[in-house]
């Protein structure tokens, strides 16, 4: 037998509830948590959700924070946030600062004539200055996405739920769902918990942590549906570990390899691209970790009905079910 | 024993392949195509005629090969970015105000009935008017109602566009509810003219225009150096008339007198012109403006009126030769030149201190005519050429590393089968740019760090296949059975994994915005390309391998 790299060994047999207390209890309480620091900490909102500008410079001197701080003294702007970006793409004389600015007057964004001023002054600290990117965005845009991102996430779970339900059943959807919303509200709080900027870009990542996720536990779910018609007697309990067992090669390979590319894109992809793929990363890490442990073990808590009759009246169980080898 | 499928089958498997390897084939060479493309749109454009340096960007790229390219968005080539909205209700004050008139003349027709009238002051969009006699309101109402018109427009059928209600001693008319809808609608497109025919006549590449919700427009400019400089030339209203000087003044706090205003001079600093409100000729009757030159060789505007404009001016001149006019551009006086002589036909020139640049600009503005509206922007975004280039390095060495990496991985999991998985992987590539490229469609970082994602989660399928494959070949299938089982049986997974993301990214699509739905789009297409890769393309591949081979037994 040729050699072949294994992330499993070829038959498992792990009782991936035995530990429940630990896992899915520790799933609860990292909840728990995340919402604490989004509560208490909050969220470093980005300018598309708060308003206000951003100014990324690109200089051939090395970028001194508080030289930059004290060339925009006096001038009347609101908070100044100035961070040094560094990236391993970046050449040997590139220097990148962000400087996030909100207006004084928190109703308006900041005016032209106040932008120019800030390139001004920053120009006279250091010649060698570029602004590359200058992004504003005013209050009544940044409330809106707000609401529209909130709006996103809600319909794709619901909109995932409803394709669950129809697919399998809705013990099975609820379970996907929560199972979904565990990834996300857990990332949400690590970004709350480092304070990376959150912006329109993460919100994008989070759905696709719904849309990745839900793969994974889709496929628990379908080996689950599949044994459930062959092994007819024996218990919910032990037709969930061998089917999670049966899958887990699979599991693994695929969050390797979608590790993989996310990680070569969180290293090489760039700063301006990093708090996504970072986003996306974690999401991944838990998607699996919630596919194993999370999503069936709410659907053991329901329980199944496991009688003969079809769900519903309905005539028959699912196509793809059926195809006889 | 062989692995059978049909010869449309595999036919259209191939054909499949070769479009997508031929139409992502140009974005290989971007500059050398663009080029191509833009010599060939040039010379579409001088209907033939080829400058020598359009010939030679023409030969760049043979003409037989696909040359539609993927469009980079604006946070890859760099360029500005607007969100605009339009003060649609500016153009209900407007038309209120003008009713005024007609309101007045048709009272007084029945003045016996409702006695003395006057305007109230009142909000804008709002027309208040006190009538003398209370017992007269009937009379006065049904008077401005016969002012009103049917609504043109499609949903307002049978309606009127006036709404005239009574308060007390008052009338108030205002723009009836579907009125405003369909005067919106005239506004959004009017600004979405204007704005498009200023944005081009600056010349820039593929300028996005667009109508946003209801009274939004987005505007990105790829190319162009900033938000600033794209808002001076969409922002300004460029309204443009001649009118009677009164008088010249320094004085800032001069008393203009009653329908006169005080108007500062753009180029002569403390120089102010007492100018008649009253237009002699305005703007709108302008059809044409060209950038030229005055008899001393500065930049001027030469412009040409239309019929009743030009007889107006001719008018106008004949009868004050010796006098200054003004011509005012918003609300400044640009120059007030001595009429020399009556000018007759209806052409002139306007001189300043212009520069080149700005008498361009200028003649620009007044070609494409005033806005309706006032416009706010809500959003700006200047993007830089090298930051766009930067991020396109750091996503395409990012895609590069992650796949190697994961081909890499795919052939120490599954050895002669994971190369089989790469080469669908190299054609789902290929794939995702020609569907792009045929499509139209935009590249965002976002959309790269898509088209990263899919390539992790490609193999996802050929993995669900593979592993299943290898459970079937334990459970003693033959070879050949075990690899179409594993290929039926893996079905059901990948196809509601692959619906259930394919809902997340149509969500993204229709909620997202700009670079995220850039994203949704190169996801979306990615599973789809995936799926037909993953399925379809490595089962073709195993079957011609496993026909020719003819292995007793398979490791995968």
């Amino acid at each position: 037998m040729a050699w072949r790299l294994r992330l499993a060994p070829e038959k498992t047999n792990f009782d991936f509830f035995r530990h429940q207390w630990l896992t899915f209890g520790g799933s609860i309480l990292l909840m728990l948590a995340a919402f604490l620091f989004w509560g208490t900490e909050g969220l470093n909102y980005g300018i598309d959700f708060k308003g206000g500008t951003t100014l990324r410079t690109d200089s051939s001197q090395a970028v001194d924070v508080g030289g930059y701080r004290t060339a925009l003294e006096g001038l009347p702007l609101g908070d100044v946030v100035i961070t040094e970006v560094f990236d391993p793409s970046f050449r040997a004389d590139q220097h990148v600062a962000m400087i996030r600015i909100s207006s004084a007057d928190s109703d308006e964004a900041v005016s032209e004539d106040g932008l120019a001023q800030v390139k001004a002054a920053l120009s006279s600290y250091d010649p060698a200055i570029k602004f590359v990117s200058e992004e504003t965005v005013g209050p009544k845009v940044s409330g809106e996405l707000v609401y529209s991102s909130v709006l996103a996430v809600a319909v794709t779970s619901i909109g995932i739920m409803l394709y669950i339900w129809m697919r399998f059943e809705w013990q099975f959807a609820l379970g996907g769902v929560l199972a979904l919303l565990h990834d996300v509200f857990i990332t949400v709080g690590i970004f709350a918990f480092f304070q990376i900027k959150f912006d329109l870009t993460i919100v994008a990542a989070l759905l696709t942590i719904l849309g990745y996720s839900i793969n994974d536990t889709v496929v628990v779910f379908d080996r689950l549906r599949e044994n459930l018609v062959k092994y007819k007697t024996m218990p919910l309990r032990d037709v969930m570990n061998l089917s999670v067992n049966e899958t887990l090669s699979r599991t693994l390979m695929t969050s390797i390899t979608t590790l993989i590319a996310v990680g070569s894109m969180m290293v090489f992809g760039g700063d301006v691209i990093r708090g996504f793929s970072f986003a996306i990363f974690m999401g991944v890490l838990l998607g699996t970790y919630s596919s194993v442990y999370v999503a069936k073990n709410i659907v053991l808590m329901i329980g199944l009905d496991r009688s003969e009759k079809p769900k519903g009246g309905k005539p028959s169980d699912h196509e793809f079910a059926n195809i006889e080898a | 024993m062989m692995l059978y499928s049909p010869l449309w089958k595999r036919l259209l498997i191939l054909a499949l392949c070769a479009w997508g390897i031929l139409g992502a084939l140009p974005n290989m060479f971007y500059t050398k195509v663009e080029a191509h493309n833009d010599a060939v749109s040039a010379i579409e454009a001088a209907a033939g005629v080829a400058t020598p340096e359009q010939t030679a960007a023409l030969a760049e790229w043979p003409s037989y090969v696909p040359s539609a390219l993927v469009n980079l968005g604006l946070d890859l080539r760099g360029g500005a970015h607007l969100l605009a909205e339009v003060q649609v209700s500016d153009v209900y004050a407007q038309r209120i105000d003008s009713l005024w008139p007609d309101v007045r003349d048709a009272l007084r027709d029945v003045r016996d009935q409702v006695g003395a009238v006057r305007r109230m002051p009142s909000v804008p969009g709002v027309l208040r008017v006190s009538v003398g006699n209370a017992d007269g309101m009937a009379a006065a109402v049904a008077a401005v109602q016969a002012l009103a018109t049917p609504v043109v427009s499609l949903t307002g059928v049978g309606q009127n566009d006036l709404e005239v209600t009574t308060e007390g001693q008052e009338i108030v008319v205002q723009l009836s509810e579907p009125e405003r809808v369909a005067t919106d609608t005239r506004t959004m497109q009017q600004s979405l003219e204007i704005i498009r025919r200023r944005v081009d006549a600056v010349g820039t590449r593929e300028p996005t225009i667009q109508r946003e919700g209801t009274d939004r427009i987005l505007i990105q400019v790829p190319g162009l150096g900033s938000a600033a400089e794209l808002k001076a030339i969409i922002g300004t209203t460029a309204k443009l008339t001649f009118n009677t000087v009164i008088g010249r003044t320094t004085n800032p706090a001069a008393d203009p007198g009653a329908r006169n205003s005080l108007l500062a001079s753009s180029d002569e600093k403390d120089v102010y012109y007492i100018v008649a409100d009253e237009p002699v000729v305005s703007g709108e009757e302008l059809t044409d403006a060209q950038p030229s030159f005055d008899q001393n060789g500065r930049p001027a505007v030469s412009f040409k009126f239309n019929v009743s404009g030009a007889r107006k001016f001719g008018e106008y001149t004949s009868a004050n030769i010796g006098q200054p006019f003004a011509i005012v551009l918003d609300d400044k006086v640009i120059s007030a030149p001595t009429i020399q002589s009556a000018i007759q036909g209806g052409s002139g020139i306007i001189t300043g201190s212009f520069t080149t640049e700005e008498s361009t600009n200028l003649a620009v503005l007044l070609r494409a005519g005033a806005l309706p509206a006032k416009m706010n922007f809500l959003e700006e975004r200047t993007i830089g050429p090298e930051l766009g280039q930067d991020s396109i390095d750091a996503g395409k060495t990012a895609a590069i590393i992650g796949m190697v990496a994961v081909s890499l991985f795919m052939f120490a999991s599954y050895g002669l089968f994971g190369l089989f998985a790469n080469v669908a992987l190299v054609i789902n590539m290929a794939l995702i740019f020609a569907v792009l490229s045929a499509i139209g469609g935009t590249l965002t970082l976002p959309g790269i760090a898509g088209i990263v994602l899919t390539i992790g989660m490609a193999v996802d399928a050929n993995v669900l296949v593979y592993e299943r494959i290898r459970e079937e070949l334990r459970i003693h299938k033959t070879t050949a059975r075990a690899i179409e089982i594993g290929y039926e049986r893996a079905m059901s997974a990948i196809v509601d994994a692959n619906i259930t993301t394919l809902i997340t990214a149509a969500v993204l699509f229709f909620l997202g915005a700009g670079p995220v739905r850039g994203f949704a789009v190169t996801l979306g297409i990615g599973i789809v390309t995936s799926v037909f890769t993953a399925l379809w393309v490595t089962r073709f591949i195993i079957s011609v391998w496993f026909n020719w081979r003819q292995p007793k037994e398979i490791v995968v």
